[in-house]
């Protein structure tokens, strides 16, 4: 199972597109990159996780670190593009209420 | 007097000449009980090398002096060898150690985990929890502080194994030391939540559902943190529906607040409880659907709860070929009279 980060950076913005999947294994290469970007001021990431077909709490929870990260260094953090199954474990975790998510790839509305 | 050297030398000695005055299968099986006897005195492959060209250089009248030396050289490449040799052997060592170690911690977990099941003939109640790795990052809990009230609670620490098991050590800590008359739903996961908050890695999060149950008005009254919804079955209508109380994973900010809900159940009516290990189950053929849990349920629902949630366990159990990748956690509770 594998993970491919793509970062591409255009002004004040840093745009990670992620395929493969977020589990116990490639968490922590996320991590690594996310939080090296949320730990800078001022800072816009924008997560896509079109290509993410199955994540795993241990990912969900690299997505925890990196939005307390952002908080506390006053950066900003976005998540586009989620299947639904992904949705869903952030609709369960109730983490849609405090994270920014742009809405559904495929429109669905909750 | 011989020293254990000069006894093993001895031995090859006699092994080696052996073998080459009959090039016998015996010959060479003594060779094979040899090493295994070798390895046991901890004796190097450069040892070896350096006894088999001692013991050459005493027969038939000794070996041309560039095989001997070249005997040197090999037992020269030979040391890494034995160095890796020597490594692998300390890190077996350790791991043996380890090991035992982590038995001692999952026995612990065990006997803290260890819980009264209620018993009362107006419920019937299944548990089954099982971990993935010998230690487990779910967590369950009954109390019963007044006959007619049954609280239960359902915790799943994100990751698993030792990381998980400790963090929910704390759980349990931080549940026992919750005064008695605060078991309000909202208010457990409210005081659990501060706990969590402060005491975990930013990554780290749980999910928890706790619910209580009055057994003389047949209410249940429940709140959720992030955890997987579990399912209802409404008896009357012979129908499973999705059971959850939506609110924000315990951990994820200081001051949440979480909505209790009331439901009132009706004779047969079930309430299942269960961990992301049940509905994350991998199969060969792919995750295994909320629906085909619910088949599977339906299948044993004759039985009683105990049954139905070891009979479920096995099952998906069998379908995973034997190996759970998460730690699995499923209960039930279903209103007899």
């Amino acid at each position: 199972m594998n993970l491919q980060i793509q970062k591409e950076t255009e002004g004040n913005t840093d745009k990670l597109l992620i395929n493969g999947e977020v589990d116990a294994y490639t968490a922590p290469k996320l991590k690594d990159t996310l939080i090296s970007l949320t730990e800078q001021k001022g800072r816009e990431v924008v997560v896509d996780l079109s290509g993410v077909q199955y994540m795993d709490s241990t990912g969900l929870g690299v997505f925890v670190g990196a939005l307390k990260s952002s908080q506390q260094h006053g950066s900003s953090l976005k998540l586009t593009g989620m299947t639904e199954r992904v949705h869903r474990l952030f609709d369960i975790t109730g983490l849609t209420d405090v994270m920014n998510i742009e809405a559904h790839t495929k429109g669905e509305v909750r | 007097m011989l020293g254990d050297r000069d006894i093993l030398i001895d031995r090859y000695k006699q092994f080696l000449t052996a073998y080459l005055s009959g090039r016998t299968e015996q010959a060479l099986y003594r060779a094979q009980q040899f090493s295994r006897k070798m390895l046991e005195q901890n004796i190097s492959p450069e040892e070896v090398i350096n006894m088999h060209s001692t013991v050459l250089q005493t027969i038939n009248g000794g070996i041309p002096e560039e095989i001997r030396d070249s005997f040197d050289f090999l037992i020269e490449v030979m040391m890494g060898y034995g160095m890796a040799y020597r490594e692998h052997q300390i890190l077996r060592d350790k791991q043996k150690a380890l090991e035992s170690e982590i038995e001692v911690a999952a026995s612990m977990q065990q006997t803290l985990l260890q819980g009264d099941i209620p018993v009362t003939d107006k419920l019937d109640i299944g548990v089954i929890s099982k971990a993935a790795k010998q230690m487990s990052g779910d967590y369950f809990h009954f109390v019963q502080n007044r006959p007619e009230s049954i609280n239960v609670a359902v915790a799943d620490i994100i990751g698993k194994g030792v990381p998980a098991a400790l963090c929910m050590s704390m759980i349990k800590y931080a549940m026992d030391s919750l005064p008695e008359q605060e078991n309000h739903p909202s208010m457990v996961l409210e005081n659990l939540n501060r706990v969590v908050e402060q005491n975990v890695d930013p990554a780290m999060f749980i999910t928890m559902f706790y619910g209580n149950y009055n057994t003389d008005i047949h209410r249940f009254h429940y709140a959720g943190a992030g955890h997987e919804p579990g399912f209802y079955y409404d008896a009357k209508n012979d129908n499973f529906e999705e059971f959850m109380a939506k609110g924000l994973v315990l951990g994820v900010s200081k001051t949440t607040q979480y909505q209790a809900f009331d439901k009132d159940i009706e004779e047969g009516d079930m309430i299942l409880l269960l961990s992301d290990g049940v509905t994350e189950c991998r199969t060969s053929k792919g995750f295994i659907s909320r629906e085909e849990i619910v088949t599977l349920i339906r299948s044993y629902m004759h039985l009683n709860a105990q049954e139905i949630v070891e009979n479920v366990y096995s099952d998906l159990e069998q379908l995973q070929d034997f190996e759970l990748r998460d730690d699995f956690t499923l209960i039930i509770l279903r209103r007899s009279v």
